[in-house]
């Protein structure tokens, strides 16, 4: 697989090292009632669907960022690559 | 239809004219006692136990494709109970009992062959972590022999002893591990089940749960409405996919873990090795093609096929367990898609909803527990209690905080 950097240009999956869904940037408040339950779903549950996925590259071996690419999980057509930093921000953005 | 040698014999000398298909073909019926979903190994191994066992007659097992198609004709066929844990030991110790009597169980030739397993240690501390193993495995009943390295010398003299990084230092032998005959085991239990009145269904996808007041009433599937007392979902791999539709979301991804067989050589590996210093397993079949594999690829996939990363680190870790391998041709290499749990070990439980329950997160360890995976799914079906062996497997575990993390190697925290 070929991940699409957006600073790097094409590169090698090899280079990367995966965590997961996406989804693992937008980590819950540890205060306030639910938390507990909020953050047991947040480690332990995934959507894990069968086609488009969103999940969190990072480039070892290369510029050590952190990728959100967007795949599809049947076919492993890669469909986008963002700045995961840019991501989080637009995330924060939304929340504020 | 029963199968013995005399039957063979018979058979062979009127032209084989008596051999009839190994299950029915039925139509769905609108109800049953129990529903299976999935009709792979763990699947039908469940019908099977719940109609000889526990004596259930109305039991159907739902497959979208056909029988056997999934992870049970993907693995590398490896048969053992060499754990650690006292959630995990006993049960695959139960499972391996079950393996040594499955064919009279079954009366159907599973190719269970107990040749032997070999965890290759290479370094002290690596020793005295199997010798704990090894004693763990003795207090749950099992079989285990900590070989030093003269012993493993004289046994397996092709091993890279000297490598210069990971020299070989010994093993842990468990000697009634082996390997089985994958196909076998899902005919032998789907024939077994159908002989007992278990409707099985192929090409009946299931497309939606009918769940009222909180309890499950039936499924809805591609050959219509089938209504149900229990259901219980044993389609490792799709877990995700399928307890979506019931509104579940499950501490499981879908990763795939590719594995390979070379063209046929002559008798060379007699038992079954694994390298302790990379992931790489090998065994040879009785065709004489040499089966391995290694990691999962390392991302979500529902692809059943890897990518060429993970095929060089595979074959760089055969090379370096044994360099006389590198001249054998690759003949296949397939994928398989595995639910790989949140700490590496299984789930058999009831969920949130009546009548609905779960097997499921066997990472890339299900094959072995085929046997008791069914026996255990069978009892919490049957009886609404989990087995003795399988209590630790609960779907909230996680929540709890009593994870069963024998390696702690699932999908997290990339130990991989």
């Amino acid at each position: 697989m070929l991940i699409p950097h957006p600073l790097l240009g094409l590169r090698d999956a090899q280079e990367f090292t995966y965590l997961g869904d996406a989804a693992l940037l937008d980590r819950p408040s540890p205060e306030g009632e639910g938390a507990e339950a909020a953050f047991c779903d947040y480690v332990f549950l995934r959507g894990n669907p069968a086609g488009v996925h969103r999940e969190l590259w990072f480039h070892e071996h290369g510029d050590r960022s952190w990728l959100v690419v967007t795949r599809n999980t049947l076919t492993h057509e890669i469909l986008g690559a963002e700045l995961a930093s840019e991501v989080a921000k637009a995330l924060r953005g939304a929340a504020e | 239809m029963h199968f013995s040698g005399l039957r063979v014999i018979k058979e062979a000398l009127t032209g084989h004219r008596g051999w009839k298909p190994l299950w029915r073909d039925p139509e769905p019926k609108p109800a049953y006692d129990f529903v299976i979903v999935g009709g792979g190994g763990h699947g039908l191994a469940t019908a099977f136990y719940l109609a000889k066992t526990f004596g259930q007659a109305k039991v159907a097992v739902l497959e979208k494709g056909w029988l056997g198609s999934g992870n049970i004709g993907r693995n590398t066929t490896i048969i053992r109970s060499n754990y650690l844990l006292p959630g995990n030991e006993p049960f695959y110790e139960f499972s391996m009992k079950l393996w040594e009597t499955l064919e009279q169980e079954t009366n159907f030739n599973s190719m269970v062959s107990q040749r032997g397993i070999i965890n290759l240690y290479h370094s002290d501390a690596q020793r005295d972590a199997y010798r704990r193993r090894g004693n763990a495995m003795l207090l749950a009943g099992a079989d285990a022999q900590l070989l030093g390295p003269e012993e493993l010398r004289a046994r397996l003299p092709y091993l890279n002893f000297d490598n210069a990084r990971f020299p070989i230092k010994g093993g842990l032998l468990q000697a009634r591990a082996g390997t089985a005959r994958h196909d076998g085991v899902a005919w032998g239990y789907a024939r077994g089940a159908d002989m007992r009145g278990v409707d099985i269904l192929q090409n009946c996808e299931v497309t939606g749960f009918r769940i009222e007041g909180g309890a499950v009433r039936g499924v809805e599937t591609t050959r219509g409405y089938i209504g149900a007392g229990k259901v219980g979902v044993a389609v490792a791999g799709s877990s995700s996919r399928v307890m979506q539709m019931a509104g579940m979301r499950l501490p499981i991804e879908s990763h795939v873990l590719q594995a390979f067989v070379s063209e046929g050589l002559k008798p060379l590996i007699d038992t079954v090795i694994t390298f302790g210093a990379g992931h790489f397993y090998i065994s040879q079949s009785d065709k004489g093609g040499l089966v391995f594999g290694g990691d999962i690829d390392g991302y979500n996939s529902y692809a059943q096929r890897g990518n060429l990363p993970v095929v060089e680190d595979v074959a760089e870790g055969g090379m370096a367990l044994m360099p006389m391998i590198g001249r054998a041709r690759l003949l296949r290499s397939w994928g398989g898609i595995m639910d790989m749990s949140m700490d590496g070990s299984p789930i058999i439980d009831a969920t949130p909803v009546d009548g609905l329950y779960l097997n499921a997160g066997w990472c890339y360890g299900g094959f072995k527990a085929t046997p008791a995976s069914g026996y255990a799914f069978a009892h919490l079906l049957a009886t609404g209690r989990p087995h003795e062996t399988a209590r630790a497997y609960r779907l909230d575990r996680f929540a709890r905080g009593h994870l069963i993390d024998e390696k702690g190697a699932g999908a997290q925290p990339n130990l991989h």
